[in-house]
């Protein structure tokens, strides 16, 4: 077993943190616009909207029964061959329609959740003093819906910048992508994986704390 | 003052409510009674459309409803005009006992805040919960509640307080506090309609007694005639087996 070459180690950080920005857009655009299609969903789902909830049980079904990196390829490779007019669509757009999808199926269900979760009788109490359906969820459902899945969307949020190490295998050169070209270069993998892996992990536990924080502003209602 | 004339719920092909005809003048207090299932509840429910009847005409103060021609607006006006207490409070969870009370004047009314919590922290002295103004209702006891839910529903100002059994839920212990204050209702001559199965409320305080069965009204009176003198057979079996189990 050879020694850790930590000099290399220490110069690859500033390298890599270049492309951390990158990152991080990919996941924070992605899950602004999963969450929009999720709301979007979950509302149609408990509505029951005809024509579009069986649009979205579809939509749903598909893109939590197949894996994102064939949703991926899907989207760079496949749709442009169909459609030309698509072969303009560039690796990162590709990736951020990608991510969307994926996780806007599963946060629409756990959105539904949480909306249905809310004591029915609640909503009784609403309508009996003369508030109107949108009155309603603004002002009461919404709020204890979103406590209630607060933890899930954060976890999928998490999941999704991990998810974002899958552009690198359509071009893009993000973290994953620039950690892979320079270890192709260097020849010490374990060292630039190490590097990127701890990142990520930094990444994700700052958010982890962040969570913990917004919970217990949350939950303040609720304790006895 | 509120009428309801005709009106009739179906659920499919259940009929439960029966063509019910009922005049309440204003500062009056009825109590409905009657065995389970017998569309009590759902009554109340119809008053303010959280039940869409099937026929009939509901007027609650100057408004008159035909409940097949009923508007949107038709149906929030009359939700203004009335105020519901739920058997299991409904109290919203996301909000303080204050904010219980003013979310109506805020929101539906359109109250300025600081006459809304105004407004609330008088109906919480009313109560007597003014200590509990910026509790939510996971630490509230049950009676505590219950008070809420019911200075909720003063807070409307409403023609009419509808009553769904609200002191159904309630641990024993927390019974009292509940009636107390609805008596207190009662000495202001607020005026409510109640589905309750506390008898000895119903002899009390109510002005008039309306024996519900089979989705139609079989008898009504004042409380000493229905309890003392019932004439319909129902209602007296009725009776009969009820102030078996409870204490009047």
């Amino acid at each position: 077993m050879g020694a850790l070459d930590v000099d290399y180690m220490l110069g690859l950080v500033p390298v890599l943190l270049g492309y951390l920005p990158l990152t991080l857009q990919l996941a924070s655009v992605g899950m602004v616009l999963a969450l929009i299609l999720a709301c979007l969903f979950a509302v149609i789902r408990v509505l029951r909207i005809p024509v579009l909830n069986q649009f979205t049980i579809i939509f749903i079904s598909f893109f939590r029964g197949t894996p994102l990196l064939v949703q991926l390829f899907l989207f760079y490779y496949g749709l442009p061959q169909l459609f030309s007019a698509l072969t303009v669509i560039d690796g990162i757009t590709a990736t951020i329609m990608g991510l969307t999808m994926h996780f806007s199926a599963y946060m629409a269900e756990s959105i539904r959740a949480a909306i249905v979760g809310v004591d029915r009788s609640q909503t009784e109490a609403a309508l009996s003093i003369g508030m109107t359906n949108g009155q309603l969820m603004r002002r009461i459902i919404l709020p204890q819906a979103t406590r209630v899945a607060l933890p899930t969307l954060m976890n999928y949020f998490i999941d999704m910048i991990k998810a974002t190490s899958l552009a690198f295998t359509l071009g893009v050169t993000e973290l994953m992508g620039a950690t892979q070209k320079e270890a192709s270069g260097s020849f010490l993998y374990f060292e630039a994986f190490i590097v990127a892996a701890v990142m990520y992990w930094i990444v994700v536990e700052m958010l982890s704390w962040l969570q913990g924080n917004l919970e217990t502003r949350l939950n303040k209602a609720y304790s006895r | 003052m509120i009428e309801l004339k005709g009106l009739r719920k179906q659920f499919g092909e259940a009929v439960v409510l029966d063509g019910i005809d009922l005049t309440i003048k204003k500062g009056e207090i009825v109590v409905i009674i009657g065995p389970s299932g017998t569309g009590k509840s759902t009554l109340l429910r119809c008053v303010n459309f959280l039940e869409q009847p099937t026929a009939g005409e509901i007027t609650v103060g100057d408004l008159t409803v035909d409940v097949n021609r009923a508007r949107k607006a038709d149906i929030l006006e009359l939700r203004r005009q009335t105020a519901f207490v739920f058997q299991n409070y409904a109290l919203f969870a996301n909000k303080t006992a204050l904010e219980n009370i003013a979310e109506r004047l805020l929101v539906v009314d359109r109250w300025p805040k600081a006459k809304a919590h105004e407004r609330a922290r008088e109906i919480l002295r009313r109560i007597g919960l003014e200590d509990k103004a910026d509790a939510y209702p996971a630490s509230m006891s049950g009676g505590q509640q219950q008070r809420v839910g019911i200075g909720r529903a003063m807070a409307a100002g409403a023609e009419v307080i509808l009553f769904d059994e609200p002191t159904s839920s309630l641990d024993p212990e927390w019974v009292d506090e509940v009636l107390s204050l609805m008596k207190q209702l009662a000495r202001e001559r607020q005026t409510m309609l109640l589905v309750t199965h506390e008898m000895s409320f119903a002899r009390d305080v109510a002005d008039r007694v309306i024996f519900i069965d089979g989705g139609r009204i079989v008898e009504q009176g004042p409380p000493s005639e229905i309890f003392y003198h019932p004439r319909d057979p129902r209602t007296r079996d009725f009776l009969q087996k009820i102030l078996a189990t409870h204490q009047v």
